[in-house]
C-alpha cells in the first residue's frame, strides 16, 4: 500500500448558482472548510462560464491566501466551437494544474503534469498507464466504479506515479448529453435557455409516472436523485490506496460536510460520529452508498 | 394515434372465408387430437436444429405461452433440447408460464419465418409480451438466427404433408395485399 | 469521386446474429459490424452475437462477397479483467477482421501496439466529438476512422472533416442514443449492470410489461415505471432516456430526454455524402433479420440512386421505427439541442 497523505477535496460546482452566491460560497470554503484542494471551473456548459468570470480573481486569491490548492477543471462535453475555445483557454493555464474531463484537452496537456477528471472513461490499469505516459498524475474515478474495481485498479497501478480520487458525497453524475434538459423542461432549447438552470441549486427533480422520485436534471447533465454518501467507506477506500476524497458541492452546509469527512480522515472522530454529523443536513434526497457494492445504486439507500 | 405494422385491407368474401378456415377446423377439433402433430413438430425441430439451443442457454428450460389470439387455443412451448414440449391448451384458465407472447396467427407466423419484425409488431401494439422479458428476447434472437427459418423447420416436420401445408399458408398470406417489410 | 461530386460511401450494417449478417451482406452491405458473446461489445444482449467459430464463418461468407467485417470491441474493461478484451482483440486479428471498433484507451493501446497493421476505428462509445479529441486518438493509436456521435449537424460534420486526419462514419438510421455515448450510467443506477463496462442498456431481464383490461400498457425497468401507453398508442421499449416523467416545470408528463423516435437521414444522404462522410452506419444489432433486410436494401438503393445521379426514393421504413416517428436529430439544425 502506498503511503500518500489522504485529503478531502472539493469538486467543481456543477450547478448554475447566482454568481454572487457562488463567490460567497468559495469565500466561506476558503475561510472555514478543512479541504486542501479545491477544483474550480465550468464542467457542463460553456454558456455559463462567463457568468462567473468577474469573480475568478477574488475567489482565487481568497483560496490561495487560505493555503488551498486550486485545480481548474475543463468542460466534459465538447461539441461546439464555444466549447472548444473554453477548453483551450482553461488548458492553457500556467498558474494552476488542469483537470481534463474530455479528450479535447489532452493534446494541449500532454507533456505537462495534469489531472484526469471523473468524466473521462478511465476504468482499467492500461488506460491509466496510457494517460500517465502523457503526464496525468491524479485520476478522479468514474462514479459508477465499484469498490472491487477501485481496489484492483489501485493494486495494478502501484508501479505508477499516480494518485486516485473518489467521489464520496453529492448527487451522482449519471449521464451527459449535447441537449439541455433544463431548457427542454421549460420548453426551450440550449440556445434560448435564458439560464433557467439557475432556478435549481441542486438540480431539477424528475419523478416517474407513478410519482416516484427518480433522477435529477442539471443542464446537459443527468444526476441521481439520491445523494452519494460514502462516509462509512472512507477507511476501506483509504486501505485500498485511494488518497483523495471528493465532495461535490450542493446547497447544503458544505463546511459541515467537509468537517465531518476531514475529521474522520485525520482520525479526530470515528466513522459513527462522522456519519452522525451529517444527519440533519436537510438534503433534498436520501443518502445512498451508490455504486460502491457493485449492485443497482437505487437499492443502496442508507437507513 | 394508431399506426399499424401492416396496412389495413378489406379482403374479398372468398378470401375471408379461407382466412377463417383455421378457426372452423380447429374449433371443432378436440385439443388432444392436435397433440400428436404438435409433439411431432417439437421433436423434429429439436432434432434438426440443435443450434437453436445454444442461443437459448438457460432459457431453454422456460415455459413460453404462445397465444394466437384469433385461434381458439394457446400453445405452450418448452424448448428443451432433450425433451422438447409443445402442447395446445384452452385459453382459460390461463396456463402457468414463464413468458407469454400474443398476436394474430399470421403475425406469429411472420415472425417465425423472418418476414416480419417482432419489435415493429410490439411498437404497433400488434404483439403483446408479458412475464420474463429476457426469455422472450432470447427466444426471438434464437429463432431469428436459424439458417433458413424456423417455419421451414416446422413445415418439414410434416414430411409428405409439407407441400399442401406450405400451399395453405401462402394462400392465407396471399390475402395480404401490401408488401411485407422484408 | 464521380461526376456528381460525390464520394461513394460504404454502407456499414448491423449484424446481431450470423443469419442477420448474411441478410445484410446479401442485401448489399459494404461492411457489417458485429460483436462476441460477452461484455467486450456494447450490445451484450442475451441470445445475441457471435461465437469465435461463428465469427470465423461469417468473415468467410462476407469476404467471398467482397464485404468487410468490423469487430466491435467497444466497451471499457474493468481493472483486473483486461484479459477478456485482449483475447477479443487477438481473435479479431487472427480471424482477419477488417477493422476493430474500439473505445477504451487501454484497448486501443493494446491493439495498436500488438497489431500495428490492424485497422482501428474509433467507436461512438469513445465520445470523441471535437477535432481535438479525434486527433488525439488518431495520433496516439493510428485510428483510421471515427464514428461520430449523433449530435453534430451536417455542416458541423463537414467542418470536422476538414480538421481531422481520419475518415468519418456517420449514423443514418436507427435507435438514436440521447446521452453522450460511453458516458451513461443510467442503466447501472437502476439495474446494477453498466452500459460502459458490461455493454448492457436497459436490459430485458429488468423489463416488465403490464397491460390492463383496457389495453393500457405500462412499461417498467427495475422498480421504476418508464412509460405508459393507452389502448392503441404506439409503444416503445423502456429505455430510461426514452421514458416519460414528471417535473415541477411541467403540468403534464413529458419525454424529459427524447421521444422514442428513430433516426432516419435518408433525406440528407446527398448532403452527408458531400460533407465528406466515408461510411454510413445503420444501427440495429438487436433487431431482426427482417429489419436488417428492409433497412439495408432501402439504403443500398438510395446510395446507388444518388451515385447514378438519380433521385433517391427511400422506401418507407416508418413501420420499423420505434414510436413510429422519425427524426433527423441534430443533423439538420441546432434547434434539437
Amino acid at each position: 500500500m502506498r503511503e500518500i497523505a489522504a485529503e478531502i477535496t472539493l469538486g467543481p460546482v456543477l450547478f448554475n448558482w447566482p454568481p454572487d452566491l457562488w463567490r460567497d460560497f468559495y469565500f466561506r470554503i476558503a475561510d472555514e472548510a478543512p479541504v486542501k484542494t479545491v477544483y474550480v471551473g465550468e464542467v457542463l456548459c460553456s454558456k455559463r462560464a462567463p457568468l462567473f468570470a468577474e469573480h475568478y480573481q477574488a475567489v482565487a486569491e481568497r483560496l490561495r491566501a487560505a493555503g488551498k490548492s486550486i485545480v481548474v477543471s475543463t468542460l466534459s462535453e465538447v461539441t461546439q466551437n464555444l466549447d472548444r475555445k473554453l477548453v483551450e483557454s482553461v488548458a492553457a493555464s500556467q498558474d494552476y494544474l488542469v483537470e481534463a474531463n474530455d479528450a479535447s484537452a489532452l493534446p494541449q496537456l500532454t507533456g505537462r503534469t495534469h489531472y484526469i477528471g471523473p468524466f473521462m472513461n478511465v476504468y482499467n490499469e492500461r488506460s491509466v498507464a496510457v494517460l500517465a505516459q502523457g503526464g496525468a498524475c491524479n485520476f478522479c474515478l468514474p462514479v459508477e466504479m465499484p469498490a472491487a474495481t477501485i481496489s484492483a485498479l489501485c493494486r495494478e497501478t502501484q508501479y505508477l506515479d499516480a494518485t486516485f480520487e473518489v467521489l464520496v458525497f453529492g448527487r451522482m453524475p449519471l449521464a451527459l448529453s449535447a441537449r439541455c434538459y433544463h431548457a427542454r423542461a421549460h420548453g426551450r432549447t440550449k440556445d434560448s435557455c435564458r439560464f433557467v438552470c439557475e432556478n435549481d441549486p441542486d438540480g431539477l427533480e424528475l419523478r416517474t409516472l407513478s410519482g416516484q422520485p427518480f433522477l435529477t436534471v442539471n443542464g446537459i447533465q443527468t444526476l441521481s436523485y439520491d445523494f452519494l454518501n460514502l462516509i462509512d467507506r472512507v477507511e476501506e477506500l483509504r486501505t485500498m490506496g485511494v488518497s483523495r476524497f471528493r465532495l461535490s458541492p450542493h446547497s447544503c452546509d458544505m463546511v459541515r460536510v467537509a468537517t465531518a469527512f476531514s475529521g474522520l480522515l485525520d482520525g479526530m472522530i470515528t466513522a459513527t460520529e462522522a456519519a452522525e454529523a451529517l444527519v440533519g443536513l436537510n438534503l433534498p434526497g436520501p443518502c445512498s452508498s451508490g455504486f460502491y457494492d457493485g449492485k443497482a445504486a437505487v437499492s443502496r439507500r442508507l437507513q | 394515434m394508431t399506426l399499424r405494422a401492416r396496412a389495413d385491407f378489406a379482403p374479398p368474401p372468398l378470401q375471408r372465408l379461407l382466412q377463417t378456415i383455421p378457426r372452423w377446423l380447429l374449433a371443432g377439433v378436440p385439443l388432444p387430437l392436435l397433440q400428436p402433430f404438435l409433439g411431432h413438430i417439437a421433436t423434429h425441430v429439436a432434432r434438426s436444429r440443435p443450434e437453436l439451443f445454444a442461443r437459448l442457454g438457460p432459457h431453454a428450460g422456460k415455459l413460453f405461452l404462445i397465444d394466437p389470439i384469433d385461434l381458439p387455443f394457446v400453445l405452450l412451448l418448452r424448448p428443451n433440447a432433450k425433451r422438447p414440449q409443445l402442447t395446445a391448451s384452452g385459453r382459460l384458465p390461463r396456463p402457468r408460464h414463464d413468458a407469454a407472447i400474443a398476436g394474430t396467427f399470421l403475425d406469429l407466423l411472420g415472425m417465425l419465418d423472418g418476414s416480419l419484425d417482432g419489435d415493429a409488431l410490439f411498437f404497433s401494439r400488434d404483439l403483446r409480451v408479458s412475464g420474463d422479458t429476457e426469455a422472450v428476447v432470447v427466444l426471438r434472437n434464437a429463432l431469428d438466427d436459424l439458417e433458413g427459418n424456423a417455419l421451414d423447420s416446422i413445415i418439414s416436420a410434416f414430411g409428405p404433408l409439407s407441400a399442401p401445408i406450405k400451399y395453405f399458408i401462402s394462400s392465407l398470406r396471399g390475402m395480404r395485399t401490401e408488401k411485407h417489410d422484408g | 469521386m464521380d461526376d456528381n461530386g460525390y464520394v461513394r460511401p460504404d454502407l456499414v450494417c448491423p449484424a446481431g446474429t450470423p443469419a442477420a449478417l448474411r441478410a445484410a451482406v446479401d442485401a448489399g452491405a459494404d461492411a457489417v459490424y458485429c460483436g462476441l458473446q460477452n461484455a467486450t461489445n456494447a450490445r451484450n444482449f442475451p441470445g445475441l452475437n457471435f461465437t469465435p467459430a461463428e465469427l470465423e464463418a461469417a468473415i468467410g461468407y462476407a469476404h467471398v462477397r467482397h464485404a468487410k467485417v468490423l469487430l466491435a470491441v467497444n466497451t471499457f474493461p474493468r481493472a483486473g479483467e483486461f484479459a477478456l478484451w485482449r483475447d477479443a482483440v487477438d481473435l479479431g486479428a487472427r480471424l482477419g477482421a477488417d477493422a476493430l471498433i474500439v473505445a477504451d484507451l487501454g484497448v486501443a493501446d493494446y491493439a495498436a501496439q500488438t497489431y500495428p497493421e490492424l485497422r482501428l476505428h474509433l467507436s461512438v462509445q469513445a465520445g470523441a466529438s471535437s477535432p481535438e479529441a479525434i486527433s488525439f486518438y488518431c495520433e496516439k493509436f493510428g485510428v483510421k476512422r471515427v464514428v461520430l456521435p449523433r449530435i453534430l449537424t451536417v455542416s458541423e460534420i463537414a467542418s470536422v472533416h476538414r480538421q481531422i486526419p481520419c475518415e468519418i462514419e456517420a449514423f443514418v438510421f436507427g435507435n438514436i442514443g440521447m446521452m453522450a455515448e460511453g458516458r451513461c450510467s443510467l442503466t447501472n443506477y437502476v439495474c446494477g449492470l453498466s452500459t460502459n463496462m458490461d455493454g448492457v442498456c436497459s436490459p430485458a431481464a429488468d423489463v416488465r410489461y403490464e397491460e390492463d383490461a383496457e389495453r393500457n400498457l405500462t412499461t417498467r425497468l427495475g422498480p421504476f415505471v418508464i412509460d405508459r401507453f393507452t389502448n392503441g398508442e404506439s409503444a416503445g421499449y423502456p429505455t430510461i432516456c426514452k421514458g416519460r416523467y414528471l417535473c415541477s416545470a411541467r403540468a403534464e408528463p413529458y419525454y424529459a430526454f427524447e421521444e422514442p423516435v428513430t433516426l432516419n437521414l435518408s433525406a440528407l444522404l446527398p448532403d452527408l455524402m458531400r460533407a465528406g462522410v466515408t461510411a454510413l452506419k445503420i444501427e440495429g444489432r438487436q433487431r431482426s433479420r427482417a429489419y436488417v433486410r428492409a433497412v439495408v436494401s432501402a439504403f443500398r438503393n438510395a446510395v446507388d440512386d444518388i451515385m447514378a445521379g438519380r433521385d433517391a426514393t427511400l422506401a418507407s421504413l416508418i413501420a420499423l421505427t420505434e414510436g413510429h416517428r422519425e427524426t433527423e436529430g441534430a443533423y439538420r439544425s441546432k434547434t434539437w439541442r
